[in-house]
């Protein structure tokens, strides 16, 4: 078998892979496809011809916290979105809030969160945000009363296509912000 | 909200400068429907959110805070609340004591003889306003991201994984290499004794269906007792059979060649 048809070959078994894959599926996983002892970066070359490929298309190749997964292009989900008449749900701006600082400070503390948002944060907004998958407890703080921390997980990063934390939208600075001329008109009904 | 009729605000003292611009009347923006009050007050996430709108709205500088200014302003929106009796979160009073506190060391003299370290007795609220105000600008931020499920969907490929685990599979060979097995073991074991038992195929059935009541499975081979002899084996056998077609335990084999398991079906 020359080069060329091994190449081809091989990009064909990853496609298949990718896309029936449940999950997103990393290198070391991909590797696991062959019997032939092929380098990370071969495969991660195979890849990148691969998501070329698709480029046209409506489903896309990406790579994500935890690999790599066909998606649908976001531009279709309208058309998408008419095969199920459930709407996705939105968050409220109390869990947006509380995941935004839960993602920018982690690990922080139910209290950190209240008081960055100078409100009492619910028992509720912590569950959907534990149930969305997208943060959970990962140890107690040694002080008095041994709060729980929460950080985010890989699910979040995955679920907003992000590859690492790194990726969130940076911060905005205060004095950009804040300096500005014309009012915030966020609370304009 | 940008029809006023009527200020609540009865206060008329001269205005101070903002920004400075001197304002002639006091906004009118603080007219509110009653009806739509609640709606509007549901918007704020609380006591912070609401000093940004203010501050926001008046164009105010965060750095340097009109503290008079916003007290008021904000205390006119407390007293709006408390007027229409909707109950207040506590968080709404703290920040009104925080906020006179404030206004109120503000009216203190500065003390000159303290040596550089005299503090603006705004800075915490400062700080915690810009903290909060990034915290939010971020959470519109992270909404705008694309989320799985609400912008965008994975691609599922039907693969057959995907079914229900399949049934293990049992033949009749196998049945009768396990019955020959049997056989094989009793001829072994054979003892001689001329008595006459009265074997009932559906004693051995409640026997069988006991033995599985305790266990959900149980060995093919430990239904049967060797010792007993080739008759009472054959009505063990057929009893299991029996069993079996009135779908009352099931046997299963995961491979040839592999144990048979007799399990209990549904609840006895």
């Amino acid at each position: 078998m020359n080069a060329l048809n091994e190449n081809s070959a091989m990009k064909l078994v990853l496609e298949t892979a990718l896309l029936t894959a449940q999950e997103p599926l990393t290198v070391a996983d991909l590797k696991k496809l062959f019997d032939e002892d092929i380098t990370h970066d071969s495969i991660r070359s195979v890849l990148d011809e691969l998501k070329a490929d698709w480029q046209n298309r409506g489903v896309e190749l990406v790579q994500v916290a935890s690999g790599w997964r066909f998606q649908a292009r976001p531009e279709y989900q309208k058309y998408l979105d008419r095969l199920s008449p459930e709407k996705p749900p939105r968050y409220s701006r109390a869990v947006l809030e509380t995941l935004a600082i839960i993602a920018y400070k982690q690990p922080v503390t139910r209290g950190d969160i209240e008081e960055i948002r100078g409100v009492n944060v619910s028992s509720q907004i912590l569950k959907t945000l534990e149930a969305r998958g997208w943060i959970d407890v990962i140890g107690q703080k040694e002080v008095p009363g041994r709060p729980a921390l929460y950080a985010t997980t890989g699910n979040f990063l995955d679920d907003l296509n992000l590859r690492s934390l790194d990726e969130l939208p940076p911060l905005e600075d205060f004095q950009n912000s804040l300096a500005l001329e014309s009012p915030a008109l966020a609370h304009e009904a | 909200m940008n029809e006023p009729v009527v200020s609540i605000t009865p206060d008329v003292e001269p205005l101070a400068r903002v920004m400075g611009e001197t304002l002639k009347e006091l906004p009118q923006d603080l007219y509110i429907p009653p009806e739509a009050l609640q709606i509007f007050l549901e918007t704020f996430e609380g006591p912070l959110d609401l000093l940004l709108y203010l501050i926001r709205k008046h164009s105010l500088d965060v750095l340097d805070i009109p503290m008079a200014k916003l007290t008021r302003q904000y205390m006119d929106y407390v007293e709006v609340m408390r007027k229409t009796q909707l109950e207040l979160a506590a968080e709404y009073l703290v920040m009104a004591a925080v906020l006179i506190e404030i206004k109120s060391r503000m009216l203190l003299p500065v003390q000159i003889a303290t040596k550089g370290d005299d503090v603006d007795p705004r800075a915490e609220l400062v700080r915690r306003l810009i903290e909060y105000e990034q915290m939010k600008k971020a959470a519109e931020a992270i909404n705008i991201l694309p989320q799985l499920g609400r912008d965008f969907s994975v691609v599922e490929v039907w693969i057959e994984h995907a079914l229900v685990q399949r049934i293990p599979y049992i033949n009749g060979d196998d049945l009768r290499n396990a019955w020959l097995g049997l056989l094989t073991r009793a001829r072994l074991q054979r003892h001689h004794k001329v008595k006459r038992d009265v074997l009932s195929v559906r004693e051995h059935m409640t026997r069988i269906l006991r033995r599985l009541a305790q266990r959900t499975y149980v060995e093919f081979t430990e239904l049967f007792n060797p010792l007993a002899g080739v008759p009472e084996l054959v009505v063990s056998f057929l009893a299991i059979l029996e069993l079996g077609k009135e779908n009352l335990v099931m046997i299963t084999q995961s491979e040839p060649y592999a144990p048979i398991y007799v399990k209990r079906v549904g609840l006895i």
